[in-house]
């Protein structure tokens, strides 16, 4: 039973990874109907957000280390530490969630950017120049963060206080071998609450509303007299921000490299076609079906009857969803079923 | 519109094509690039972009899987290597029908879909092939350090051990492929090419060819005329997985290993981008498109940082300095950022490739002509 409950969580928090950036990717289809290659690369920009500003943050000084008396002995401390004392320690703690502040102008702007500069020339190409042209994109992110940061894995600490564990067994009273990384627990919500967050945008405010009338009928509304071109770019900002985000919170459970983003894209892709492709709640609920069945497939039980489970789960299962019922999940009828 | 080609206006650009693919050793010579691991490459690529073009140019669908094709042929043709002979000719033919029959369950798979979702699923189900071959298939692939030959393979029609010992050169019923300085090694390849791209052309002018522009042009309006194209679609994708199986056949005949990393992504995508550079659905245009890349590829990523400042050292220094930081970004190790560029660039201002720009240059003289 703990096991079953253990591996929903696993699953839970690769899930809202792949949740945040399938719906990134359903939001820039449904509206500007542009299938992104690029979206993973930008999952890959939001992780090194933080790489970068624990890099400032951490930008050291030697000065002579006191507690060696017999001969002169240097030590490297952050400039925050030296000038705020234990309130720079703190910040340099919390670097991963500081940065978020950062990364949501930066990525905000690297999307608007994109969308003007790149994406807004190919709404009238074909689908294959659109993936051609950000496909190549991505490749050029990729290796100039490569150039910059090289090619290891960087890992990210997480901030002390949440990285221990949490006992969630105890929690809901299910026995106490249940036990779980608190950061992940912490991602979880945070990809919760993005979610919500986007669906409360889209639900509840004017300019959501303008844009689910623009996804449905973009003609009417401008005749309407409404510059949905210019809220559509903004939702393709809001969509960078959403995968920058996810790909930023996620750095303290994978460390940050450049490929990381096309390793999630691919997955991301069949999470939105299985959920349906136009569908939020549909990108939404496949990313956490798939991050659980994915987690069910590499334990060891599943693994001794049937080996590399773990490696096709998610492919097996969008085929099945794609030969049995092609619209996906919960993709409205005649969108993009051929 | 251009004339209709004829018979023989075809055989003569048949010929025109293996007299330029043949003399290779000869024209490269200024370039630089005429030695033998490099024109094998040229041709091997050139086969793998005619196949991919077969599906992409002609029959319009995109796919982004076709590397794993190329690791499929390499390893079966490894195999064969180590259990029968190291004679090349049963490897490639083994490992070109491997590769059809692979090229057969995922083109049954990823052809009820169109569109995107056929790139989709070809980048999915290529990223499958990818992981397995790293992880639970590692007895058959060997895993990170890649499929090779060793001393104690099989090898039941040949001596396991060449006289002397060590392991024995691939061969061709006696010639091996490293004789005459690898130039044998690159004349098989060239054979290949050229068969493949008269066979490639053949394919064009036939009815069935014709059917697969109908199928890229306008699917329904085929499928209303009570055709059911599938079918067509995947004869297309068996063919060009084949194309793509003999050049992974090749690629080990040449330098007998395989390793899962031919089958990455950026190998599928690098051989969208020869074809699109070179000319989506024209004949020469991707082999064109895959000598050009896989030139640049090999002296760009050949020039490094002391090479860089002997070439700015003309300027003084701290501009210099600035100039190999710039620039060294593109070369060496960062050669895919250059491949990149490349690829946005192509689809962005050319999408036709250098045969379009070819084409656009001719049709501007001729207008000047007429002008006169």
């Amino acid at each position: 039973m703990d096991a079953i409950l253990l591996q929903v969580l696993n699953g839970l928090d690769k899930g809202g990874a792949y949740a945040l950036i399938a719906l990134g990717l359903t939001l820039i289809f449904g509206t500007l109907g542009v299938v992104n290659f690029a979206h993973g690369a930008l999952f890959m920009l939001g992780a090194f957000c933080a790489v970068t500003i624990r890099e400032v943050l951490t930008l050291s000084v030697k000065v002579k280390d006191e507690s060696v008396t017999f001969f002169e002995a240097f030590k490297e401390v952050p400039y925050l530490e030296l000038w705020l004392g234990e309130t720079g320690k703190t910040i340099i703690d919390w670097s991963v969630p500081i940065s978020i502040l950062f990364a949501i102008p930066f990525m905000l702007m690297v999307g608007l950017v994109m969308e003007r500069g790149l994406i807004r020339h190919f709404y009238r190409r074909p689908h294959a120049d659109q993936i051609l042209v950000t496909f190549g994109l991505a490749i050029v992110i990729q290796e100039i963060v490569k150039a910059y940061y090289g090619a290891n894995p960087i890992p990210q600490p997480s901030p002390e206080l949440l990285s221990g564990t949490a006992n969630v067994g105890a929690f809901f009273g299910l026995g106490d071998n249940l036990v779980y990384p608190l950061w992940r627990l912490v991602y979880l919500g945070f990809a919760l609450v993005i979610i919500a967050i986007v669906f409360a945008f889209l639900q509840f405010t004017t300019f959501g509303m303008v844009v689910r009338a623009g996804m449905a009928d973009r003609e009417t509304v401008q005749l309407l007299g409404i510059n949905i071109t210019k809220r559509f770019s903004i939702v393709f900002g809001l969509a960078a921000v959403v995968a920058g985000l996810a790909g930023l919170m996620y750095t303290p459970v994978l460390p940050p490299d450049y490929h990381m983003g096309m390793d999630f894209l691919v997955l991301s892709f069949v999470v939105v076609v299985v959920g349906g492709m136009g569908s939020l709640p549909g990108a939404v609920l496949a990313g956490f079906l798939l991050g659980i069945l994915q987690s069910f497939a590499s334990m060891n039980e599943v693994k001794q009857i049937i080996p590399g489970l773990d490696q096709i789960i998610i492919y097996l299962v969008a085929m099945i969803v794609l030969l049995v019922r092609p619209r996906g999940l919960m993709g409205r009828k005649g969108v993009m079923e051929d | 519109m251009k004339a209709t080609p004829t018979n023989t206006s075809d055989m003569r650009m048949v010929l025109i094509f293996s007299v330029v693919v043949l003399l290779m050793p000869i024209w490269l010579q200024p370039f630089g690039a005429a030695y033998p691991d490099l024109m094998q490459k040229f041709a091997i690529f050139g086969l793998f972009a005619i196949g991919f073009n077969i599906l992409f140019g002609q029959t319009g669908y995109l796919s982004f899987g076709h590397a794993a094709f190329i690791g499929v042929g390499s390893y079966a043709t490894v195999w064969v290597f180590k259990g029968l002979t190291m004679n090349i000719f049963p490897a490639i033919l083994f490992g070109t029908l491997v590769s059809g029959a692979f090229a057969l369950a995922i083109g049954y798979v990823c052809l009820r879909r169109t569109g995107i979702y056929f790139s989709i699923l070809t980048l999915a189900l290529a990223q499958m092939s990818y992981n397995l071959a790293y992880s639970v298939l590692t007895p058959i692939t060997n895993g990170e350090t890649g499929l090779q030959l060793s001393l104690d393979d099989a090898r039941v029609l040949d001596d396991p051990i060449k006289e002397g010992g060590g392991i024995p050169p691939t061969n061709l019923f006696g010639l091996e492929l490293q004789a005459f300085d690898g130039l044998a090694g690159f004349y098989i390849c060239a054979a290949f090419l050229i068969l493949g791209f008269y066979i490639a052309m053949r394919i064009t002018r036939s009815p069935f060819g014709s059917m697969l522009r109908g199928i890229k042009t306008n699917n329904n309006r085929m499928m209303y005329t009570g055709l059911n194209t599938r079918p067509y679609a995947l004869a297309a994708f068996v063919i060009s997985g084949m194309y793509a199986g003999l050049a992974g056949s090749l690629m080990a005949a040449v330098d007998p290993l395989a390793g899962a990393e031919r089958m990455q992504w950026t190998a599928s995508g690098e051989v969208v981008l020869m074809t699109i550079l070179g000319g989506v659905g024209t004949l020469v245009g991707p082999v064109l498109g895959a000598t050009v890349i896989k030139y640049f590829e090999n002296i760009f990523s050949a020039i490094d940082k002391s090479v860089l400042a002997d070439l700015y050292s003309f300027l003084p220094d701290g501009l210099a300095d600035v100039f190999v930081t710039v620039t060294g970004l593109f070369v060496g190790k960062g050669w895919h950022l250059t491949l990149g560029l490349m690829f946005m660039l192509v689809v962005i201002f050319l999408p036709g490739g250098i045969m379009e720009g070819v084409e656009r240059i001719r049709r501007r003289f001729s207008k000047q002509e007429e002008s006169n």
